[in-house]
């Protein structure tokens, strides 16, 4: 039975869908407007200029290309470094925690806890613990008699602290997303396996690793988006440096449009950027669908 | 049944929860320190010579740091977008969940795909958007743009389609109507749902770097993580003002965690299962 009339179901997502249109689907076709136009927010006139800025883009002459490829290199950079152990570490962390032990439930919350704070407090955490001459990591490595580190202003040091702060900051979000792919794997495959006389890694290889296979897919898609946004960790611990090599695409975006309000250009990047993220994400998919069929 | 643990397995989990804890540790040891210790090197773990000064000239009202009132207004602006987003998600859920009619496919799937849209290709129109509504530099620029993401929707879609259909049978043959049965029936049952998207929602906003940054300017209007780097900007070596302001930025959280943290992981874990 139906208890409600036909114009129900839209007057329960209009106030949704009245967000949605002004704050999500207008910004997203107006964007491509702009894009197509010289779209300097302080100036009164916005010609129209075609494919232009994204043509700008590939053209190695432009002053835009420049700045941009450079950014896309450092985000692409920090996304290959920063993923595999995205993806690995929680797993590992998920496997030990998935296991029964006294506490299980309070060690959860304490791995996740870095997850709830932002990224301007563990910004300015790490900047400090990662102080090339008063920074408590380099004194506890001063301990073995490792040198003074330049975490923040050497390469490529930069680079791993960037990784090693975020992977600490997120660690918790992926691993608690395996852990509930974990918990969807029957019990009876791996009593199975064992009365076949599988060990521990059998088991994990044969049985979790296939049966977590459409969880990976999911948390490496969202780990490059996340990883391709990398923006606050950048501006606030290394700055961009040393030199511009930390400085990322959507640090450059940002810069060009909303410092410089030459926003025609930045929301071409915008676009560039994101189509560059649509194929990676569909080559993924492809890629991990296909290893299970 | 508990299965006994080697020393190895104990001592594995003891080092990572004190790579986990330490740096927040060693945030709070700072903030008590006087700026000369907390440029020593090698540096002191337990401050030698404590002192509150740091909390003094941040949380002193009427300064040039009014950490305080960035901290009113984050909770004001989390507090209003959290409650926003469950109203109009619960809302949309519901119906995506439970009522048929024609656009219902169409519409979910544009939703769902904003899902994989990164928000920086929405930066620059929504300025401009902001711009024009005037909506710069206040509270509607916190509050509003970001409820129209579609985690909340998403979310609560998939609690309703697992709650049991009988709940709302009884009552519409009781002649209740759609919004009777939404708001006396429905919702309810929801509690822990709602309570769980809340608290995400009210942690993303409170958490917001990037889009505060810009879209602030006073610096009484600023929130505490936009605030935060300007704190940063002003005292580029006062370490303990800076590491007092991210520690006054991380308690109503870690608290607010420590309450909830069993209803915040479970949806995290749901978000990603059907993902």
């Amino acid at each position: 039975m139906r208890g409600y009339g036909r114009a129900t179901p839209y007057l329960f997502l209009a106030p949704y869908l009245a967000l949605f249109l002004l704050f999500v689907v207008g910004p997203a076709i107006f964007g491509l407007w702009m894009s197509l136009h010289d779209w300097d927010f302080q100036l009164p006139g916005k010609p129209f200029v075609g494919l232009q800025n994204y043509k700008d883009l590939f053209d190695t002459q432009s002053t835009t290309a420049e700045p941009f490829w450079h950014g896309m290199r450092a985000t692409g950079i920090f996304t290959l470094a920063s993923v595999p152990f995205l993806v690995t570490l929680p797993l590992g962390l998920a496997v030990v925690l998935n296991r029964r032990f006294p506490g299980r439930t309070f060690f959860r919350a304490v791995f996740f806890a870095p997850y709830v704070l932002g990224v301007a407090v563990v910004g300015l955490m790490f900047r400090y613990i990662l102080d090339t001459s008063f920074g408590v990591l380099n004194a506890f490595l001063g301990l073995f008699g490792i040198g003074e580190i330049g975490w923040t202003t050497e390469q490529p040091w930069a680079f791993a602290s960037l990784v090693g702060m975020t992977v600490w900051w997120t660690i918790g979000f992926n691993a608690i997303i395996y852990l509930a792919g974990l918990q969807d794997i029957p019990a009876d495959q791996y009593e199975a396996a064992e009365l076949d006389g599988a060990n521990r890694w059998q088991a994990f290889r044969h049985i979790t690793v296939p049966g977590l296979r459409p969880v990976v897919t999911f948390v490496v898609t969202i780990t490059i988006l996340a990883s391709a946004n990398m923006f606050g960790q950048a501006l606030l611990v290394t700055q961009g440096g040393p030199g511009d090599t930390t400085r990322t695409a959507l640090m450059v975006i940002a810069d060009t449009g909303l410092a410089q309000f030459r926003m025609g250009q930045a929301t071409a990047m915008s676009y560039v950027l994101a189509a560059c993220l649509a194929i990676v994400s569909l080559i993924n998919f492809a890629l991990l669908r296909e290893k299970k069929s | 049944m508990r299965q006994r643990r080697s020393p190895g397995f104990w001592v594995l989990i003891g080092l990572l929860t004190l790579v986990f804890v330490a740096p927040l540790l060693w945030m709070l040891l700072t903030s008590f320190k006087p700026i000369g210790e907390s440029q020593q090197a090698p540096p002191t773990i337990i401050p030698s010579d404590p002192t509150g000064r740091a909390y003094g000239e941040v949380l002193t009202t009427g300064g040039q740091n009014p950490v305080l009132r960035w901290f009113i207004n984050s909770l004001v602006a989390a507090t209003l977008h959290s409650g926003l987003v469950v109203l109009v998600a619960s809302m949309a859920g519901y119906a995506l969940a439970r009522m048929e009619f024609r656009f219902k496919k169409p519409i979910f799937a544009v939703i769902l795909a904003t899902l994989f849209v990164p928000g920086f290709v929405f930066l620059m129109p929504n300025y401009l958007l902001m711009d024009k509504l005037a909506w710069l530099d206040t509270l509607w620029a916190l509050v509003v743009p970001g409820a129209a993401g579609a985690f909340g929707v998403f979310f609560m879609r998939q609690f309703f389609l697992a709650l049991p259909r009988e709940l709302e049978e009884v009552a519409m043959i009781d002649g209740a109507n759609a919004w009777t049965v939404f708001t006396r029936i429905i919702l309810p049952n929801a509690k822990p749902a709602l309570a769980t998207l809340t608290v995400l929602s009210f942690l993303a906003n409170w958490n917001d770097f990037i889009w505060p940054l810009y879209v602030l300017f006073s610096p009484e209007r600023l929130t505490l993580p936009a605030g935060l780097k300007l704190l940063q900007g002003a005292y580029t070596t006062d370490y303990p003002v800076i590491l007092t302001g991210a520690t006054v930025a991380s308690v109503p959280v870690l608290i607010l965690y420590i309450f909830v943290q069993r209803y915040v992981i479970e949806g995290v874990a749901r978000s990603g299962i059907k993902g």
